[in-house]
């Protein structure tokens, strides 16, 4: 059979249709113009114009993480792919599904210090799952394929591919995906059987048991979800989430523990800490979760199950080693429960819940309400109040007021989650909202943001008003970089070096000048009916929401500390204990 | 955070051998993984072992607590291009070998005794001059170290080594 020739443009199309991409998030530049001119020709894919690389990378995270789908993004060489370096090194940690095509300069250009040229595989090596450099048209379909098999299995992750100009000029054949196999990539998915049945013995013994999950269930996808909510509701255990993992559980379930780790409750954290037998599924251990590893969960046997094999042992030994896809072993894990009749340690259990209710009634998350200023605890439950009841779904940007959403929105379902946790990476709420409502035009999309963290990408305000995004941005306005201020007290002696918010932007007056609508809010009386306004208002919509500047984010536990060294806040009880001198060199 | 490493754990040496795709970019995807997360290279050797499959096997021979060497096994592995891993010292006995070049320069005395130990140690002179020989030298690394260490004070100016190269012994494959 005739092999179909194309461009090198066109088998990237064509290849990204195939792969059922819907949408593309990119910038146009000097080494990508042939694939803009193919963009140009066809009505297939969507292409939408960020104002900023690393926006249009947070924008696929965005579309990636709401819909389970690769998301993907287009950026020319140079700066376009330097520029695209943080988003990809999120994607990474927070394992987001991402193909990131980038222009190169041509084959025979490369290594001259041309214009707009940089190593962009040797720079995106370590930010990356993987990437290519394509320097045959030939080979262009199959690495095509490859990059997005390679992005949505396993652990997934952002792969990159250069494509120099000369590769999208020149033309080569089109092969189809399922002609595409690689020669070394196996990703696991099916848990080792005799693993399991010990795992599924030991969670039956267990006398005080707690699940710990994360964004690896979410991964998984909703079956997971729901296999996992399944699982823990046949035990009676409690369970508590990660930060990614928020949503693989629902969050009203009296089962649910909340967040655990850094600023996690009372009582997830108190459970890790006095567990016996702890299942992490999709979560790993790392060091906003575990605090001091030395003494994390002392007297736990430890079940981990986990896609990425380096993922185990890593941070915290663990008894139980199960690598493999986690709705795979969830199932394979409930299937076991069932035929082998377990039955939960009643008595024990019991006594366990007795113990973690006495924690829960600490109420860790109490704060002092007031009637003169808005508390940003108290701006969350009023939008969670207001949203709740609809499809809404909730980005964040990152400090304060992400951890502050974590505690206080509940989320009952996956996927409607989005935020930034293993890099930290301010400026990911707001174009990752863009994201989320394009592949959800009808629901509600807010970016819970801090005013601080809006700023590193706002520019993306025009790109919300010219495809007429109606994305909420419920500013939770400090007037500081809050989270740096709030280790600046504790740490460092209230010497505020830096973290203070100058010369801030007049936010109704920045909405119109982009022609979206802008509205300040600063008395908590006023509060309902300006989220009623921002929900109620057509488009994009920036909520200036003034908050008392002084609050802090407790329960806390200081760095270098355990989980049963939480600071709590000065509602809940004593300020509990001073960060130690070693604890004031870690991050 | 405090990191496995602080544990007061053995350090051991392991050697590790890496089957790859011999395609661009796959030796700095391994180096890359050895400095960013803080691991040792004592030794690294790579080459082309089968032209028709394009494959090539990299032996790495790295130091660390067992907990940092089941890590760097487990990440190698999850490198794209890696067909497979093997710790060659902790699955099973295996063989180990490197080369050394040698260059010794001196005169009279020194320069007898340099061939003297050089013949102990079954090295092979691959260079001479009036004033300079070219030992070849093949063995374990500790052997090579110690060939090296006697021929200081004979002259030694210039030292090459390989590095090592390590199979398993028996009738396994990687």
């Amino acid at each position: 059979m005739m092999q179909e020739r194309m461009s090198g443009a066109e088998i990237v199309l064509k290849a990204l249709v195939d792969q059922g991409v819907e949408v593309v998030f990119g910038y146009p530049g000097g080494a990508v113009l042939p694939l803009y001119d193919a963009i140009f020709k066809q009505n297939h894919i969507r292409h939408i114009l960020t104002r900023h690389e690393q926006a249009a990378v947070h924008a696929a995270e965005g579309y990636a993480r709401s819909t389970g789908k690769v998301g993907v993004v287009l950026v020319t060489s140079g700066p376009g792919s330097t520029n695209a370096v943080t988003g990809l090194l999120d994607a990474l940690l927070d394992s987001v599904p991402l193909v990131c095509l980038s222009g190169q300069v041509p084959t025979q250009l490369i290594g001259t210090d041309a214009f707009q040229e940089a190593d962009t595989t040797g720079i995106t090596r370590p930010c990356t799952k993987h990437n290519y450099l394509v320097k045959d048209v030939e080979l262009l379909a199959g690495v095509m394929h490859e990059a997005f098999y390679v992005a949505r299995t396993g652990r997934p992750g952002p792969v990159v591919v250069d494509l120099p100009k000369n590769v999208q000029v020149a033309e080569g054949p089109y092969v189809q995906a399922h002609q595409v196999k690689h020669k070394s990539y196996r990703p696991p998915v099916k848990g080792d059987a005799a693993a399991i049945e010990k795992a599924v013995d030991l969670i039956a013994s267990a006398k005080r048991p707690v699940f710990y999950c994360g964004g690896g269930v979410v991964n998984s996808g909703p079956a997971a979800c729901a296999a996992l909510t399944e699982l823990v509701r046949a035990t009676g255990y409690p369970i508590t989430l990660t930060l990614q993992g928020i949503g693989a559980f629902p969050g009203s379930d009296p089962q649910f523990l909340g967040m655990l780790g850094m600023h996690g409750t009372y009582e997830a954290n108190l459970a890790m800490h006095g567990c016996d037998v702890m299942v992490a599924i999709g979560a790993r251990f790392d060091d906003r979760v575990t605090g001091n590893v030395a003494g994390f969960a002392p007297g736990a046997e430890i079940i981990h199950v986990d896609v990425d094999a380096a993922s185990i042992n890593k941070n915290v030994r663990v008894d139980i080693p199960i690598i493999g896809d986690a709705g795979s072993v969830i199932a394979d894990m409930l299937a076991a429960w069932k035929a082998k009749k377990c039955k939960p340690d009643g008595e024990a259990l019991a006594r366990w819940w007795r113990q973690i209710e006495t924690w829960r009634a600490r109420k860790c998350l109490a704060y002092a309400p007031s009637e003169a200023v808005i508390k940003p605890q108290f701006a969350i439950e009023r939008l969670y109040a207001a949203a709740k009841d609809r499809d809404t779904y909730i980005t964040t940007e990152v400090g304060q007021h992400q951890m502050w959403a974590a505690q206080f929105y509940r989320q009952e379902e996956p996927l409607h989650w989005m935020t930034s946790g293993g890099l930290g990476t301010m400026g990911y709420g707001f174009p990752a909202a863009i994201g989320v409502q394009l592949a959800h035009p009808d629901s509600l999309v807010a970016c819970i943001a801090g005013e601080a963290s809006f700023m590193m990408n706002m520019q993306e305000i025009a790109t919300a008003a010219q495809y007429r995004l109606p994305v909420k941005v419920f500013i939770l306005n400090n007037g500081y970089m809050g989270m740096v201020r709030q280790w600046q007290e504790l740490l460092h002696g209230s010497r505020y070096s830096e973290s203070h918010s100058e010369a801030l932007p007049d936010i109704p007056k920045l909405a119109d000048a982009f022609g979206i609508t802008g509205m300040v809010v600063d008395r908590p009386a006023d509060l309902d009916a300006a989220i009623a306004r921002m929900i109620e208002t057509p488009g994009a919509v920036l909520v200036d929401v003034r908050v008392d500047p002084a609050e802090n984010c407790f329960p806390m536990i200081p760095s270098g500390a355990t989980h049963d060294n939480m600071l709590l806040g000065e509602l809940v009880g004593s300020r509990g204990p001073t960060v130690t001198e070693a604890g004031k060199g870690l991050v | 955070m405090q990191t496995v490493t602080t544990q007061t754990e053995a350090i051991e040496t392991h050697t590790i051998a890496v089957l790859v795709d011999n395609e661009a970019g796959v030796l700095g995807r391994v180096i890359g993984l050895f400095s960013g997360r803080g691991y040792n290279i004592e030794s690294l050797t790579v080459s082309e072992v089968d032209h028709h499959e394009r494959l090539s096997r990299i032996n790495i021979v790295t130091t660390g607590t067992p907990m940092v060497i089941e890590q760097i096994k487990a990440q190698l592995g999850r490198l794209v291009p890696v067909h497979r891993v093997r710790d060659l010292t902790s699955e099973g006995p295996s063989v180990q070998r490197e080369l050394a070049l040698v260059k010794v320069v001196s005169t009279g005395e020194r320069r007898v005794e340099s061939l003297r130990v050089a013949d102990i140690f079954r090295a092979r002179v691959v260079d001479s001059t009036n004033e300079s020989f070219v030992f070849e030298i093949v063995g374990k690394t500790g052997k090579l170290d110690a060939f090296i260490r006697l021929m200081e004070p004979l002259g030694l100016i210039d030292v090459s080594r390989t590095g090592v190269a390590a199979i398993a012994r028996g009738t396994d494959s990687l």
